[in-house]
């Protein structure tokens, strides 16, 4: 489960950033192709930031849609599941545009 | 107490670290001359058994290293103590209850005891897992997968990112075809819908079939030049 992995790293960074402070909010963007099964990383963020300066701190998922441009026929489609396949000429040669990002984006931090 | 909250923007990879890690191992590989192939697949496929053919064909050709990476055990270091090649088993048990995957810094920690400038392939032999070691570059030149045909045929649709980050496929288990209702058509087709065109050679580490083919493939890659 690669979310385990995936939940550590996560409250390494917010961790290094937070400087001390108490992380109220991470807001995590997630690409459709990375299979990241949003339940089972918040669960393991829960567990992970425990007795860190990130516990209790909400997860926010924001999942952002594939598009891929086709090699093909040149035109850009949504990529909703495998075969990743152009919607306009169902060509499977396609550059991912979109759909494999895995960032922190923000953190939401309390300063007393 | 007042409290205010502040928002920060860091916009940070999560994978960043392990990446950087990555990178300074990728480095130390190049600076000895080593390629270096990050070994893939389910649990049970054929890896070791795929590497013991392979050492015992390529022996005198290519000075092949081998990393192993267990959740627990030495077993399958065991089996290839006999080549007497430069062999380093990591285990991934310190992790939190067992880590699933190797990850650049567990490949760090081995790669301080293997003599590295007398190896011209190191082979990392990842935990048995199809999802985890794809999200986790360990310093490798390549990828390489080992899908066996008794895991069936729908594997890629399933198991995508494993499947398209791989450079090469080793369809094991070949010589069991005529025993199995496996549709060979059928799987290179889903293999070809995640990952258009990839390389792939038919094998059977029992019978020995595609194992020159395979040896031919590190052989161009890592012969020392």
């Amino acid at each position: 489960m690669h979310e385990l992995a995936i939940a550590e790293s996560i409250v390494q960074i917010a961790g290094r950033h937070a400087n001390g402070r108490r992380v109220a909010k991470v807001q995590l963007k997630v690409g459709h192709l990375r299979q990241v099964v949003p339940s089972a990383l918040a669960f393991s963020f829960e567990l992970v930031a425990q007795g860190t300066p990130v516990e209790g701190a909400e997860l926010e998922m924001e999942e952002v849609p594939a598009t891929g441009s086709c090699r093909g026929c040149g035109a850009e489609s949504r990529l909703k599941a495998f075969p990743l396949q152009c919607g306009t000429c169902g060509g499977f040669d396609l550059q991912v545009l979109e759909g494999e990002e895995l960032f922190v984006e923000s953190l939401e931090m309390e300063e007393v | 107490m007042h409290r205010t909250a502040v928002k920060q923007v860091i916009m940070e990879g999560v994978l960043d670290a392990n990446d950087a890690l990555a990178q300074a191992n990728r480095a130390q590989f190049d600076a000895a001359g080593t390629y270096v192939v990050n070994l893939m697949s389910s649990p049970g496929a054929g890896k070791t058994a795929l590497l013991e053919r392979t050492l015992e064909r390529i022996h005198g050709k290519l000075r092949l290293g081998v990393l192993e990476g267990d959740v627990q055990t030495t077993l399958d270091a065991d089996r290839l103590s006999r080549f007497h090649v430069p062999l380093v088993q990591v285990n991934t048990d310190p992790g939190f209850g067992g880590e699933c995957h190797l990850d650049a810094n567990m490949v760090r920690s081995g790669i301080s005891e293997l003599p590295l400038n007398d190896v011209d392939v190191l082979v990392i032999e990842n935990v048995g897992n199809l999802v985890c070691p794809a999200e986790f570059k360990v310093g490798e030149d390549t990828r390489v997968m080992v899908y066996s045909i008794t895991e069936g045929e729908e594997k890629p649709l399933k198991y995508p990112l494993m499947f398209r980050s791989a450079d090469l496929v080793l369809v094991n288990k070949v010589d069991l075809l005529e025993h199995l209702d496996f549709d060979l058509e059928q799987f290179l087709g889903y293999l070809d819908a995640v990952n258009p065109g990839v390389e792939r050679i038919l094998a059977s580490a029992r019978t020995g079939q595609g194992v020159d083919e395979w040896c031919s493939w590190l052989e161009k890659r890592g012969a020392p030049s």
